[in-house]
């Protein structure tokens, strides 16, 4: 019983460093924001999915159209839109137009 | 030591709740260090599991009586391998199980976004709720740790569940049903943190492939303890405990295709979200059902005080869930549409409808004995029929979709480029059929449909790869550069052969019973059985009686087998053991039950000969090969993962 109740107290004297680590290691509170993405992050995120969708659709039809899934004509139709969409995407991630978003977004 | 458990159980119910209130506080008012201190509580949270389990096994392994969960579930002449099985063997040791997993996934989960902190940030919070209920239930509820003066012996375990495959089965089934709360403690913190991005699905994509692999694999196993151990010659039975395993392991199916068209088009993310919480709460469910006793079932404890807890947490998921999303309907908006009905997504879509409707008409036939009890207070169940009629009408569409699907290309198809597709496949199942008409097999329609349209799959399938590796140049780099594609065309390749498993050894089975003295023969489906003689054999728990059975086919000796049953003098219980020959010619087995052993040595044996059953437990191999292929990493999309997300702080 002695020792089971030793053990337990080690245990729980382990758990309470472990949950109070954060503090100790930091006890000042200068830097205790937890960060969150704004609004031009949360944009470029959506890009660069979009970015992806958009390259990821285009390797698709690459693929289907090479395995004979999708007709020649079929597949004219379906790369110019995709195409601009991936361009599109790609141009929006571009450092002078994330700054233009950022400018927007302030004087917005 | 039963001390030390309850005090570890303390703790976990201590820290779990910290990471609940801490983690909430810190992800409302952005409070960084408490975020990181809520996590660390998730983390130290499996570790004081882990010493709560490490002394139930402890115990269990020293046969140490004065623990009651112990005395009831073992005796002291009960093989070590099964003394120490009986962890997850009772209600309180699964409980613990549930809550050991639970603990380990959810600190193991944010060990691995550890560098992300803000996608965690409400997930910790979610993790630490439910963990919360478990470790409520095992501290004041059930708890594992209670004591009492050792009696001479323990009650023994039940027979059924001394089998080797009661080793694995209930882990791998907990390892799956668990691991279904990752994805949806990710979704659900997505939600909390109105961020609609595909962070959660990204960070989640191989989990939800894990815990889906782990529930098939763990249905597989325990199909065939029930084939190899009930001894009623079957290997599912529509149990309700079966089912609410079928159940969420069919929603996550659903959710593993129609997460890809959110990945590749942003559609569906309201239903994806629908999906995983559903997901999850039909694996809550499952374990209530196994845990509560309300249904009658040869897997259920007895009835227990466990049932309200778990309808009550259940219903806080479900109201939890549905509120959320729908808080969160606007946010979850796709801007994209549906561009033709003949296109890879909307087979997905009607894969993924006829998958819910196949899971809800299931939970229909669970629920329905409460149901009735509850209204008439009579219980009447549904049986065999219900199920298989479902099972008919939307498993065979299914499987016929499995073949359509690859042949489909993205966004639209053409007439003409789907017959150029759609030619060999249909041509091969065609002639399938026509030829398994021509041979008799028309006794059966489900059958032969199932035959023909795993036809078709087969043909799309190895199709899908010759026509990949032309346009690849080698099927390494074919596989390599499309994981996910041809890893889940192997897992459809693994249910082909289930669906001809599972379609020759039901719907062209042979059964023959027979009263036999020693010499004389039966015969089965080409087989011809013959009773030689009766003995017994005391086990290190058992005593057991059996019969030796000489199995020749054509006039030749193929096998000897010995059909018998085994008294357990400590659980005052006996067992079937079924004898089977596993025949290499026809995939199939010759399948042997003592149904009665009278003291005149009369035996009344029932033979069941079985096409193609080994099949079922062959696609098993195949299913957890394909899976692998699909779950391994990808460096390429690792790469590009790592650069999308490189400058938003997650």
């Amino acid at each position: 019983m002695t020792v089971a109740l030793v053990l337990a107290a080690v245990l729980a004297v382990a758990a309470v460093v472990a949950v109070a680590r954060p503090f100790l290691r930091e006890p000042s509170t200068a830097r205790d924001r937890l960060d969150e993405p704004g609004e031009l992050e949360r944009r470029r995120l959506s890009l660069a999915e979009e970015r992806d969708r958009a390259l990821l659709a285009l390797k698709e039809l690459e693929f289907d159209h090479r395995t004979g899934k999708i007709s020649d004509g079929d597949y004219r139709r379906l790369v110019g839109p995709l195409r601009r969409r991936a361009a599109e995407a790609l141009r929006a991630l571009e450092p002078r137009a994330q700054a233009r978003h950022a400018r927007v977004g302030k004087s917005g | 030591m039963a001390a030390l458990g309850r005090a570890a159980l303390l703790l976990s119910l201590g820290l779990v709740a910290y990471a609940l209130v801490g983690g909430s506080l810190a992800a409302w008012k952005r409070k960084r260090r408490l975020a990181l201190s809520a996590q660390n509580a998730l983390i130290a949270a499996f570790g004081t599991t882990l010493v709560a389990a490490a002394v139930l096994w402890i115990a269990l392994a020293r046969r140490d009586l004065s623990f009651v969960y112990v005395a009831q579930h073992i005796s002291r002449s009960l093989p070590l391998g099964y003394t120490l099985s009986a962890f997850w063997g009772g209600q309180e040791g699964s409980l613990l199980l549930w809550l050991l997993v639970l603990t380990g996934y959810s600190a193991l989960a944010v060990w691995l976004n550890r560098r992300s902190p803000e996608l965690v940030a409400w997930t910790v919070p979610v993790l630490g709720g439910v963990a919360v209920f478990f470790a409520f239930m095992l501290c004041f509820v059930s708890t594992p740790f209670a004591t009492a003066p050792a009696p001479a012996d323990g009650a023994g375990m039940d027979p059924a569940l001394q089998n080797p495959y009661m080793l694995a089965h209930p882990p791998m089934l907990y390892l799956g049903y668990v691991g279904l709360t990752i994805p949806f403690a990710f979704a659900m913190g997505a939600l909390l943190a109105r961020r609609t991005d595909e962070r959660w699905i990204v960070a989640t994509r191989r989990w939800t492939l894990a815990a889906w692999t782990f529930l098939g694999v763990g249905q597989l196993l325990g199909a065939h303890w029930a084939y190899v151990e009930i001894g009623w010659g079957g290997y599912y039975a529509w149990d309700p405990v079966e089912n609410a395993a079928l159940m969420p392991w069919l929603a996550a199916t659903a959710f593993l295709h129609s997460v890809m068209i959110q990945e590749k088009r942003g559609m569906l993310k309201v239903w994806n979200v629908v999906l995983v919480a559903l997901a999850f709460c039909l694996s809550l469910f499952g374990t209530f059902l196994t845990r509560s006793g309300v249904i009658n079932s040869i897997h259920s404890f007895t009835k227990s005080p466990l049932g309200g807890w778990f309808l009550g947490f259940i219903v806080v998921v479900v109201v939890f869930s549905v509120a959320l999303i729908y808080l969160r309907l606007p946010l979850l908006r796709a801007r994209t549409k549906l561009e033709s009905l003949v296109s890879r997504e909307a087979t997905f879509l009607y894969n993924n409808l006829l998958l819910v409707a196949l899971a809800l008409t299931i939970l229909w036939g669970v629920v329905y004995p409460l149901l009735t009890q509850a209204v008439n207070g009579t219980t009447r169940s549904v049986s065999k029929p219900y199920y298989d009629f479902f099972l008919h009408s939307f498993g065979l569409p299914l499987l016929l979709l499995m073949g359509i699907g690859p042949l489909v290309a993205w966004r639209r198809a053409s007439l003409r480029a789907l017959g150029k597709t759609f030619a060999v496949p249909a041509a091969f199942s065609v002639v399938t059929g026509v030829v398994l008409l021509a041979l008799g097999f028309g006794s059966s329609v489900p059958g032969l449909l199932a035959y023909t349209f795993s036809a078709f799959v087969a043909a799309s399938i190895v199709l899908e790869f010759v026509r990949g590796r032309r346009a690849a140049g080698s099927i390494f780099r074919l596989v390599g550069r499309n994981r996910r594609r041809y890893g889940g065309y192997v897992v459809h390749a693994a249910v082909v052969l289930l669906a001809i498993g599972i379609a020759g050894s039901s719907a062209y089975q042979t059964i023959r019973e027979q009263s036999l003295k020693p010499g004389q023969s039966m015969r089965a489906a080409g087989y011809t059985l013959t009773y030689e003689s009766l003995g017994t054999r005391q086990l290190q728990n058992a005593q057991q009686t059996s019969a030796t059975i000489s199995v020749t086919r054509g006039g030749s000796h193929v096998a000897t087998l010995h059909p018998g049953k085994s008294w357990f003098p400590v659980e005052q219980s006996s067992s079937n053991d079924v004898s089977i020959y596993h025949d290499p010619r026809s995939l199939g087995d010759v399948y042997t039950i003592a149904d009665g052993i009278a003291r005149n040595g009369t035996l009344d044996l029932k033979v069941l000969v079985k096409p193609l059953v080994n099949l079922v437990w062959a696609a098993g191999f195949v299913f957890v090969f394909g899976a692998l292929v699909a779950m391994w990493p990808d460096a390429v999309e690792q790469r590009r993962l790592v650069e999308r997300y490189a400058a938003v702080p997650v």
